[in-house]
């Protein structure tokens, strides 16, 4: 019953001699939601910015809805149905909550410059249905009382929160989710996992999730794919992947290293869980 | 206060009324210094405001905006000068009268300076595609030299003798118009999704991308506008000033428009409008001051930098809430 939504074929790409993603095979299905893990530096957004056409794979093929989509420019492939947020939020700062979210709305407007300038009755109505469109989704995503307030001004977990509803705005169907969960505490962390899979369903979306949070990631994800240097090392369900012995390996040998960074969150064993 | 419903036709018929009084009366109740301030600032105004829709609106650091200004100048200069003095003959030997031939052909003219300055905002963009911040600005600096030498060196048009004997058929009217229809225009986009998406091209260029936004049809858009309405400022000068020289188009004249943007705050088109009257102005009023004139000029633009980095009005608007209210207006976008 479901098709098969997003298939990365083969996929690699490469920075000069650094070889970032190595033969990337990946799917996703309608409404399903997959999380993409692994250590710092393991390629995971390097993944998204390909999928997101901000970089060109260099050998294999990116395929949404059956339509090659490598190659293509992030605005068209946004306007296909791919959305994402990022790793450092990417608000608009100067702009507020519900004029974030109506930039996103453009896609949809039919009114052209023209119209625009004009101020025909055309552009009237998109306006309006824009703006009813942003403060809805702002309703839905409990921020309705921030909806003037400049995205530079709210406080950081209701950022990460418009940051999402921006993304939702075109109508994707795919959603893909950079980091959401990090600088969040506990409680906003399981605020946001509920979140996620509420609007997975409302909307019907797929989403493919990073995540160093291991609560969110094996609490909302129905598979895992484990990425190690630009390397698919490991892909199943949640139980699966931990107990994984290269996924262990993959997080453990970072230890070696100097950088920590979230690694504390990770799950050596259940007990000494941070 | 009653408001009143006003169609947007009434609109412009109203427009156009107040600026054919004004017309009539100014010249009649201003010495002609003052008239010629007053012209100045307006042309000063449209330079501004179209410099905002690229450097402020989009966030393109644009730095040649005089090479526009200077073709808008030049084109409609050499059309006027081959073709539109016979036009204006032949109109008023057909029974139109004097005022209205001339505006016509004027505004022929105005169309074919902005057009060809448009043009010329197309090629310059075309780099934006790729160009970002100090690379793109280095680009547009290039583009108004080269425009300024290219026009020294082409003695069609007078080269560094300058070109004489442009008719002179700007007034407070064209004038006038021009700046409604270059304020209207501005206004009515940023309070649009178009509107927007500048500024989100602006605020985050790569989000904005990842949402949908054709950010590079934008940015070239930017400065086909913005190009378009300089060469109409050019055009306008060019009919008023009856003469042409390259060294009114400098990278100087560049910098006062950016002065002038960026004094009024990045973005805030009242604020453009605000400065550009202020900058104009100021020259003039020090003229008492002599040779410290210009001394004074850039002191005063350095104070006012450090004490209010934002410019005059930041990223607000002039709002009639501000009269109306006792506590500040929110930023009015």
């Amino acid at each position: 019953m479901s098709q098969t939504l997003l298939k990365l074929d083969k996929v690699s790409v490469s920075f000069g001699g650094l070889k970032a993603v190595a033969d990337l095979d990946l799917e996703l299905s309608e409404g399903e939601l997959v999380g993409l893990i692994g250590p710092n530096g393991a390629g995971k957004t390097t993944v998204f910015n390909l999928i997101t056409g901000v970089y060109t794979p260099t050998s294999g093929s990116i395929y949404f809805r059956g339509h090659p989509i490598h190659g293509l420019k992030p605005h068209r492939i946004a306007r296909a149905g791919i959305t994402r947020t990022f790793q450092n939020i990417r608000l608009f700062p100067s702009m507020t909550s519900v004029e974030n979210i109506c930039v996103a709305a453009h896609q949809h407007a039919r009114a052209g410059f023209v119209h625009a300038v004009l101020r025909t009755r055309t552009f009237q109505d998109d306006e309006a249905a824009i703006l009813r469109r942003a403060s809805e989704l702002l309703e839905t995503m409990g921020l309705a009382e921030w909806a003037d307030t400049r995205a530079s001004e709210l406080p950081y977990g209701q950022q990460r929160r418009l940051e999402v509803a921006r993304a939702l705005a075109g109508a994707p169907k795919l959603l893909l989710l950079d980091e959401p969960a990090a600088g969040l505490n506990p409680q906003e962390s399981e605020q946001l996992m509920r979140l996620i899979e509420d609007i997975r369903m409302r909307f019907g979306l797929a989403i493919l999730l990073i995540e160093h949070d291991m609560r969110v990631v094996m609490g909302v994800c129905r598979r895992i794919a484990v990425l190690d240097y630009g390397i698919k090392i490991a892909e199943g369900t949640p139980g699966e992947i931990r107990a994984n012995p290269k996924v262990i390996e993959a997080y453990l040998g970072e230890e070696v290293h100097a950088d920590f960074g979230e690694n504390s969150k990770l799950p050596r064993d259940e007990d000494s869980h941070a | 206060m009653k408001r009143i419903a006003w169609g947007p036709v009434a609109k412009l018929v109203a427009v156009v009324a107040v600026l054919y009084a004004l017309n009539a009366l100014l010249p009649r109740l201003l010495n002609p210094y003052i008239l010629r301030v007053v012209m100045l600032c307006g042309i000063s105004v449209i330079l501004a405001v179209s410099l905002n829709l690229i450097n402020g609106f989009t966030g393109q650091f644009s730095i040649g905006h005089a090479g526009f200004m200077a073709i808008g100048a030049y084109s409609s200069a050499t059309f006027s000068l081959q073709a539109g003095a016979n036009w204006v003959r032949a109109l008023e030997a057909a029974g139109t009268p004097t005022g209205i031939a001339q505006g016509a052909v004027l505004l022929a003219g105005l169309l074919l300076g902005g057009t060809v300055a448009a043009i010329a905002g197309y090629l310059v963009g075309l780099p934006s595609l790729r160009l970002r911040g100090d690379y793109l600005a280095i680009v547009t600096l290039g583009f108004g030299e080269i425009i300024r030498v290219l026009i020294t060196n082409i003695d069609a048009v007078g080269a560094a003798r300058g070109l004489p004997g442009i008719p002179a058929w700007t007034n407070v009217f064209w004038v006038g118009l021009v700046v409604v229809g270059v304020t209207v225009f501005s206004f009515h986009l940023a309070r649009s999704t178009h509107g927007r998406a500048l500024f989100a091209i602006r605020d985050d260029e790569v989000a904005a991308e990842a949402l949908g936004v054709p950010t590079t049809s934008y940015k070239v858009l930017a400065f086909i506008i913005g190009s378009f309405f300089a060469g109409v400022a050019g055009a306008l000068f060019a009919h008023y000033n009856a003469y042409l020289h390259p060294n009114s188009f400098t990278f100087l004249k560049s910098i006062e428009i950016i002065a002038m943007v960026v004094l009024g705050g990045m973005g805030s088109i009242s604020g453009a409008i605000l400065a550009a009257v202020i900058l104009t102005l100021l020259p003039e009023v020090l003229r008492f001051a002599q040779e410290l004139r210009m001394v004074l000029y850039s002191l005063m633009l350095i104070v006012l930098m450090i004490t209010r980095p934002q410019g005059l009005l930041g990223a607000k608007e002039i709002s009639l809430r501000w009269f109306t209210r006792t506590r500040p207006a929110r930023a009015a976008r």
